[in-house]
């Protein structure tokens, strides 16, 4: 135990209450992936021997490739990409600097929409090859879109951000000190970044790999649109199409055991090495310029993943939106906007106020039962989201039912569902849902504000409340803002939940560009999702200005 | 947070009782609701009722009922399969209605027997082929696209998908279950490409040459047809529509449908809105906004769905898709249809 941990423990009492409170979040925001788990204890009747025989050993391979190919993809360009824009200098760096974070604002399903239809069969690159050559569908061959690589990509390409912008902020931290010694000692760019940044960059690295693998794990719009069975799409026809919630809930706790081993990893690579660093943000400082190929392959590798991640997907959008939009930008449209935005917003701050209450209280030190809430609340981002809503779904149900069930008896007047169908409890499973992501960012940066600066504060007799407001906010400023504009544009995007939870009446850009794009009309469906890459847009480049700045 | 969330739902609860109207009637519907808004706010106009609206997937609006049990606000349950309408009725989600307007408005054979849902559009399964490859002589039944002269030239999308469930289902009636396991792998053997996509998108393929033939319902087809995009009219005029199994039992048709929800709040309301669907303005509306073929004798079919002329229809009761729903897929499954 550190030496520090008698002047870190809350003695007063609201202070205890305030050790409390996180425990009673992290609790309230597991019971939904709790409840799935319990499904476990129900019999799950015959389906389970069947799944076994026939369906079971490809969702196990199909899944295992998704996270290889993601957590490769998503490591290789978000921390190439990261790594070119935080410590050299070539042209087109200021841009990129905060474009290479647009991929965001595109909800993964719409870059797999606009995937296929450019690149299928029936598309216009196939078909502009087979009439420019003459060639019929045996005459040549042409990669598959729709298919387990295709969606390894679509993935890669909308996911590598989250990496990309921990491991950023992770190599600007570290620059002055570490890399000065390494080139003190003759080492050049290329042997500075593989040899001290990146095993100095790990935590961050890591987190950010196990964010996008989390959320390729819950994916379900584009693994089912391109015809590859995972986790998610079997959990989806065992429970929605066979009706066997029973079995699906097996499948979802085998699905955990996935989400388990990533973390574990995680956190095995991590073991007991703590990463602080004696200065803040001094890496402005110390750049490599490049010149000549060097600049211009650079600056190709950061336009990669932009294009193809974004100015691409959404040009074939907009293509599609150019004939309909006048038809689908109706005045209906503008309060799909304003919803959408509200309650991105409301869970936004929400999910960060959370996140920083359970981070600070695992820093002063959590109960046994704070620590395992906190540990089963990450995991909502990684089950598929319609588990993690029918999860929320039966939570909040089953108290609406308690509280009927009391007023019924005692007063003998029905209550109805208070909670269910109504606003709180949408945000509620968005909270579930996108509090890993908060957490993580939250954490990310907790981790660069050292302990001895607590310990510091606290003997000069700052009560913890102090610290938090006055030394922990500040330098955590970055990493708050990060952690609202990731949860405000994942909850633009989000379906799943607001599907089956929206109280009556009240409609999102995603559902409407959902709904339309589920029904075959792509060209209906681009408008509103180009609204939700509109929306998401302003706080991509927020971020990204901050992110410039050097602050997120 | 715990004080928040309770004093949102409470202002919520208080924001919904000062704006409740004297009448309103609550509705979950499957259909999209580009395809169904339109003709509640009809309803709403013409009787003064308040219709409040959540549309979603079949599945998971059941899993909501369920959930929601007798406090659910719902009233009607719009969804889409005779299978999904068959599996909220074993599950204790709809009431029977009697209504001598339902009745008169829908063939006996389009709703259920004790008057759980009635069906409001129909949409036939039929083969889409390339008019510049494939004669509709080729062409005969479902059955027949197992044949290996079809190797490499079938389309259909994935067996998760309810509209071949309920077609699987269909021919576990009619052949058994051995004979359609044999039938499912002779299609799989024959396809052009794994199942992906949705019905457009094999009829998108059938045009490109990826395939010549495949299985989609009607109202894809009408959806293509009728579009606004160019790309989307040339591929319906690459392909046709044809309607197997004539002859014999005819072709697979399913429903859209609705029902009275068990613990409906507003059920007059509900059985109003029920008979509003079923009749002609509603009718027609379904058939002008996604070409489907109105359930109620003499409603007026859309330009391209009266062109395909009468056929004819399985006569299947629709309640055997939801009961052999659980084969189909295991079967699906067995055979290699993903």
């Amino acid at each position: 135990m550190p030496a520090g941990a008698d002047l870190r423990r809350p003695k007063r009492v609201a202070a205890r209450l305030l050790a409390a409170a996180p425990t009673a979040i992290a609790a309230a925001v597991s019971a939904p992936v709790v409840v799935v788990a319990a499904h476990l204890f129900l019999p799950a009747g015959d389906v389970w021997p069947h799944l076994v025989d026939t369906v079971l050993a490809r969702y196990v391979a199909n899944t295992l490739w998704l996270l290889l190919g993601v957590g490769l993809a998503t490591f290789v360009l978000g921390a190439g990409a990261a790594w070119l824009c935080a410590m050299c200098r070539f042209p087109g760096r200021a841009i990129f600097e905060w474009a290479l974070l647009l991929p965001l604002a595109l909800p993964a399903w719409a870059i797999a929409y606009a995937y296929a239809g450019m690149f299928e069969y029936a598309g216009p690159v196939q078909t502009a090859l087979r009439e420019a050559f003459g060639w019929t569908r045996r005459d040549y061959w042409f990669p598959d879109i729709r298919s387990l690589g295709g969606a390894v990509m679509v993935l890669s390409l909308a996911l590598y951000p989250y990496v990309y912008l921990l491991a950023r902020a992770a190599f600007l931290d570290q620059s002055v000190c570490a890399l000065e010694i390494g080139r003190t000692l003759g080492r050049g760019a290329w042997r500075g970044f593989a040899g001290v940044a990146l095993p100095l960059a790990r935590p961050a690295l890591a987190g950010g790999v196990a964010l996008a693998l989390m959320e390729a794990l819950s994916d379900f719009g584009t693994v089912d649109y391109y015809g590859v069975d995972t986790f998610a799409t079997g959990i989806y026809r065992t429970w929605f199409a066979l009706g066997d919630a029973g079995a699906a809930a097996q499948l979802s706790a085998v699905l955990l055991i996935f989400v388990f081993l990533v973390l574990a990893a995680e956190r095995w690579q991590r073991r007991r090495a703590r990463y602080h660093h004696t200065t803040g943000r001094a890496g402005r400082a110390f750049a490599w310029r490049l010149s000549g190929w060097r600049a211009g392959l650079a600056a190709a590798a950061c336009f990669a993943p932009l294009a193809l991640g974004f100015l691409l997907p959404a040009g074939r959008l907009a293509a599609w939106a150019v004939p309909t939009w006048r038809d689908r930008a109706d005045a209906a449209f503008g309060a799909l906007a304003g919803t959408s935005f509200l309650l991105a917003a409301l869970t936004a701050l929400l999910a960060v106020a959370a996140a920083l209450a359970v981070a600070y209280a695992a820093r002063l030190g959590l109960g046994p039962v704070g620590r395992a809430a906190r540990r089963i609340a990450g995991l909502g981002y990684a089950v598929p989201g319609s588990v993690v809503a029918v999860g929320a779904l039966l939570s909040l149900a089953w108290i609406d039912h308690r509280i009927d069930g009391f007023a019924r008896s005692v007063f003998g007047v029905s209550t109805g569902l208070i909670v269910t169908g109504g606003i709180a409890a949408l945000v509620f499973a968005y909270l579930v849902r996108f509090l890993a992501v908060s957490m993580n960012a939250v954490d990310a940066a907790f981790v660069r504000v050292t302990g001895h600066m607590d310990d510091a504060a606290r003997t000069l007799g700052a009560a913890p409340a102090r610290v938090l407001g006055r030394i922990h906010l500040p330098l955590l400023r970055g990493g708050l803002l990060t952690a609202t504009l990731l949860v405000f544009v994942d909850t633009m995007k989000e379906l799943p939940a607001t599907l089956i939870l929206r109280p009556f009446d009240v409609n999102t850009l995603a559902v409407r560009a959902y709904e339309l794009a589920s029904d075959e009309r792509l060209a209906d469906a681009a408008t509103p999702a180009l609204a939700i890459v509109a929306a998401g847009l302003v706080p991509v480049v927020l971020l990204g200005r901050a992110v410039a700045r050097g602050r997120a | 947070m715990n004080r928040i969330a309770i004093s949102c739902a409470v202002s919520a609860a208080f924001a919904v009782a000062a704006a409740a109207p004297a009448a309103e009637v609550n509705v979950y519907s499957a259909r999209k609701e580009a395809l169904i808004a339109p003709i509640l706010d009809a309803f709403s106009e013409e009787t003064g009722v308040a219709v409040r609206l959540v549309t979603g997937n079949a599945g998971q609006l059941h899993e909501r009922l369920l959930a929601e049990g007798r406090n659910s606000p719902a009233d009607l349950f719009v969804t889409v399969d005779a299978g999904n309408l068959h599996r909220a009725r074993q599950a204790g989600l709809l009431r029977p209605v009697r209504s001598d307007v339902l009745d008169a408005a829908v063939p006996a054979r389009w709703r259920d027997p004790d008057g759980f849902w009635f069906g409001l559009s129909l949409r036939a399964r039929v083969l889409v082929y390339a008019v510049d490859r494939v004669s509709p002589d080729d062409l005969s039944t479902y059955e027949a696209l197992a044949d290996p002269i079809w190797s490499d030239r079938v389309l259909v999308r994935s067996s998760s998908n309810i509209y071949n469930q309920s077609l699987i289902a269909s021919m576990i009636e009619a052949r058994g279950t051995a004979a359609t396991e044999e039938w499912a792998r002779g299609l799989v053997a024959n396809l052009a490409r794994d199942p992906k996509g949705g019905d457009t998108d094999q009829i998108r393929a059938v045009a490109a040459g990826e395939g010549d033939v495949a299985i989609v319902n009607t109202y894809y087809y009408g959806g293509l047809a009728a579009s606004a995009d160019p790309a989307d009219r040339a591929a319906a005029d690459a392909t046709r529509p044809f309607f197997p199994n004539r002859g014999g039992r005819g072709t697979h048709v399913n429903i859209s449908g609705a029902g009275v929800c068990a613990h409906a709040p507003n059920a007059a309301e509900a059985v109003a809105l029920l008979e509003y669907l079923a009749g002609e303005t509603a009718q027609a509306a379904f058939a002008a906004l996604n070409h489907e073929i109105p359930v109620r004798a003499g409603a007026p079919s859309s330009d391209i769905v009266a062109g395909w002329g009468a056929f004819e229809m399985d006569s299947l009761p629709l309640a055997v898709l939801g009961e052999r729903n659980r084969e189909a897929i295991e079967l699906a499954d067995r055979a290699g249809w993903r």
